[in-house]
């Protein structure tokens, strides 16, 4: 069949399945957006590039399918590094379309010309550069293949002008369905060698002081149901980090919650203090490890990943397992058998202990004070569905969130983990509500990370993708105010917002939003319920938070875990 | 005589799909994982293929992350590391000298001893090249420098594995 590689573009993307697109169009994308018009695919128009690509990392965290974003060549294709490099670093598949000047302009610095495979290459698991219209039904097939497989992560493709306008006959093609996949470089490795299976069930039956230590490569293989199923079958508590909330749910007993820099103490002691480390999907990132040469030091390690790289990459494993996490958990389950484990029996009563001494805890509110961001996130919890998707940005409100909310389900737990991109809420609550239209899905978010992308309330009111924002307003950059507190003597460099400046209700008002502001810790719940009974429009409901309230525990940058600070409270009784 | 000592350096062959911009994944990816090329060598073999051989730095990185690191390249299909006993390792320098007129004769003589080449010569210039194991060329060069070199060129090694 002949056509233009525009229609060719988007029949391509019909081939893969593709239901949605996030994207704005430009000059270079111009005849691609021209066959939009006659494709089946939705098309969601957002109001920076940026928020196209955190929309399309939310809908492939929520869904499991692979999301689409498409913007133009130059300052769009620019626009876009940022969400690239946060899927990239949290292994989210997306699959970014990019407009190029006509291939005969390349490397005359025409206009909105950018070499926008050279900048994404370092942000990408692989990109590609089309010089053919005829190539374009094999290479996206193998886009959507590479970024799906594997470890999965972000693929950009660069389409020039010339071979997607049908003005140009460069672009005539003949349509071909895209044949066997040729990617002679490209075979992820999905099942366990049994061997290192055997030694790893081997070092786990000897272990007195276990700790799962499940990371988010749990999740991108669907494995949730085979991790608790581990767990329950060894007797083993559970680490769950930032990446993997959700992959256990917080109600199990063996589940001790998050480790890491802003951890519960139990979480982070256990891992500390463990004979063994299983490591599934998780890749000791130092906001987990802390200073990494006092790190679980009398742990040996299993570690199961399915990127070699990340085996030995930063603590060197006993025993280092290739391979797909639900799968390798699967064969790992059929390998203990019938086989006995050493007594745990004394390690869970440690546990126990510290769960009992050191809760995740906070000072409630002085009577007339402003509300404590913790008592809103256990309310916010407490009357959501239990299945709400939560989205949040990065600061102190993400790590409240994490904290407070009980994940119970997997997949409803979405956050820029490795990068740390501010202002990921809102974009990828939408992308996720896009894609899970029944679901709730709250963007919790600081009022730092609000003025970095609220702009995309306007795509969420405009093409009636109603999420709501629980927006924790203490008028601060309260993590860096935090650290400026503890690290830097009280000096508080440009964290200041400058409230009341901007009024978030007119603001939100504006753009399409129901808007609530709560002040008072008795309309609190009132305001919640209000705005999940809405579901024709997005809602913020603001909530004026304590300003200088801290997260906690921590353990300060570049120490030890073992140093971990807990709450003043709770400071008096660790000291005795 | 030689190569007896702990390797300061590892030589890798690798094989890569013969696609525009593999030479910049494979350089970028050294450069923003802080590995260190010593050298780089990279011709096509056929249609579909190249090779590369890239000597790095054991210094920079442990030699296991850089072939995993390289090996997620989606255009790298192939990785060898090359020990001096697994493998045939080549390479070649060429040399422009000003020499002392008188000295002409003991250079011919020294390069003759490492099978060198003489390309052609003035009265006070000499234009030599040599291909050789690369530690064959460092010998030479060192002892080719006190005569005055002017410029050179090396290649970088390449390796394939030896026959069995």
């Amino acid at each position: 069949m002949q056509m233009d590689g525009g229609q060719a573009l988007l029949k391509a993307l019909e081939f893969e399945g593709v239901e949605m697109v996030f994207g704005y169009p430009g000059g270079a994308i111009l005849p691609v957006y021209d066959s939009v018009l006659e494709s089946g695919i939705r098309h969601v128009l957002v109001r920076h590039e940026q928020g196209a690509g955190h929309m399309a990392s939310g809908y492939a965290h929520a869904t499991g399918k692979p999301g689409v974003v498409m913007v133009t060549s130059g300052p769009a294709a620019t626009n876009i590094v940022t969400p690239l490099a946060d899927a990239y670093l949290d292994s989210v598949p997306i699959v970014a379309i990019t407009g190029q000047v006509p291939y005969g302009l390349i490397g005359t610095d025409a206009f909105q010309e950018t070499d926008t495979t050279g900048i994404t290459m370092a942000v990408t698991k692989h990109n590609y550069l089309v010089s053919d219209p005829n190539d374009i039904p094999h290479i996206v097939h193998e886009a959507f293949h590479i970024a799906t497989h594997g470890r999965p992560g972000p693929v950009l493709i660069d389409l020039p002008k010339n071979i997607t306008d049908a003005a140009n006959p460069d672009s005539l093609m003949t349509w071909k369905d895209p044949g066997p996949l040729d990617l002679p470089g490209f075979q992820p490795v999905l099942d366990a060698d049994p061997a290192d299976v055997t030694a790893a069930v081997k070092l786990w039956t000897e272990a007195s002081r276990p700790v799962i230590y499940a990371g988010g490569g749990i999740l991108k293989a669907r494995g949730a149901a085979e991790l608790t199923a581990l767990a329950e079958r060894t007797n083993t508590p559970v680490v769950t980090t930032l990446m993997a909330r959700g992959a256990m749910p917080d109600s199990h007993e063996l589940n001790l919650g998050m480790p890491g820099m802003h951890g519960n103490y139990t979480a982070v002691m256990a891992m500390q203090e463990a004979d063994l480390l299983i490591a599934l999907g998780s890749r000791f990132d130092d906001r987990v490890t802390g200073r990494l040469d006092s790190f679980a030091p009398d742990a040996k390690v299993i570690h199961v990943d399915i990127d070699p790289a990340e085996l030995g990459k930063i603590r060197m494993p006993d025993v280092a397992i290739r391979g797909d996490a639900k799968r390798v958990m699967a064969a790992m389950l059929a390998e203990f058998g019938s086989a006995t484990l050493a007594d745990h029996g004394g390690w869970r009563s440690t546990l126990s202990g510290w769960q009992e001494n050191y809760p995740l805890a906070y000072e409630s509110a002085e009577p007339g004070g402003k509300l404590k961001p913790q008592m809103v996130l256990e309310r916010l919890r407490d009357a959501s569905p239990k299945d709400t998707i939560v989205a949040s940005g990065v600061g102190q409100h993400q790590m409240w969130a994490s904290q407070y909310w009980q994940f119970d389900h997997a997949y409803t737990w979405l956050n820029s983990g490795g990068l740390g991109t501010m202002g990921y809420s809102i974009p990828a609550a939408i992308g996720a509500k896009a894609g899970m239209p029944d679901r709730t899905v709250w963007a919790i978010d600081g009022d730092g990370c609000f003025q970095m992308t609220c702009q995309e309330l306007i795509t969420a009111a405009v093409e009636k993708i109603p999420i709501k924002v629980a927006l924790l307003n203490n008028s601060y950059l309260g993590m860096v105010r935090q650290w400026q507190e503890m690290f830097y003597e009280n000096r508080y460099s440009e964290v200041d917002l400058g409230g009341p400046v901007p009024d978030y209700i007119k603001l939100s008002e504006a753009m399409g939003c129901v808007a609530i502001r709560v002040e008072d810790p008795d309309e609190v719940e009132a305001a919640i319920e209000r705005a999940n009974a809405i579901n024709d429009r997005p809602v913020v409901v603001e909530f004026v938070t304590e300003p200088e309230e801290n997260v906690y525990p921590m353990v300060p940058g570049g120490k030890s875990n073992s140093e971990v600070v807990v709450p003043p409270f709770q400071q008096k009784e660790r000291n005795q | 005589m030689r190569r007896s000592q702990m390797p300061s350096t590892h030589t890798l062959a690798v094989l890569v799909e013969n696609k525009a911009g593999v030479l910049a994944r494979v350089a970028g990816l050294f450069a923003r994982r802080g590995f260190n090329i010593e050298s780089l060598a990279v011709a096509p073999t056929d249609e579909r293929f190249s090779r590369i051989t890239i000597v790095v730095d054991a210094q920079s990185a442990p030699i296991d992350q850089i072939k995993k690191q390289l090996d997620k390249l989606i255009n790298v299909v192939d990785i060898v590391e090359l020990s001096t006993e697994s493998a045939a390792l080549r390479e070649m320098v060429l040399v422009r000298m000003k020499v002392d007129p008188g000295k002409v004769p003991e250079i011919e003589e020294l390069v003759e001893g490492f099978s060198g080449t003489i390309i052609n010569a003035t009265e006070d210039h000499l234009m030599l090249s040599l291909s050789s194991h690369p530690e064959d060329l460092d010998d030479l060069l060192s002892q080719l420098r006190p005569f005055g070199i002017e410029e050179l060129q090396r290649t970088g090694a390449i390796a394939i594995p030896r026959i069995e």
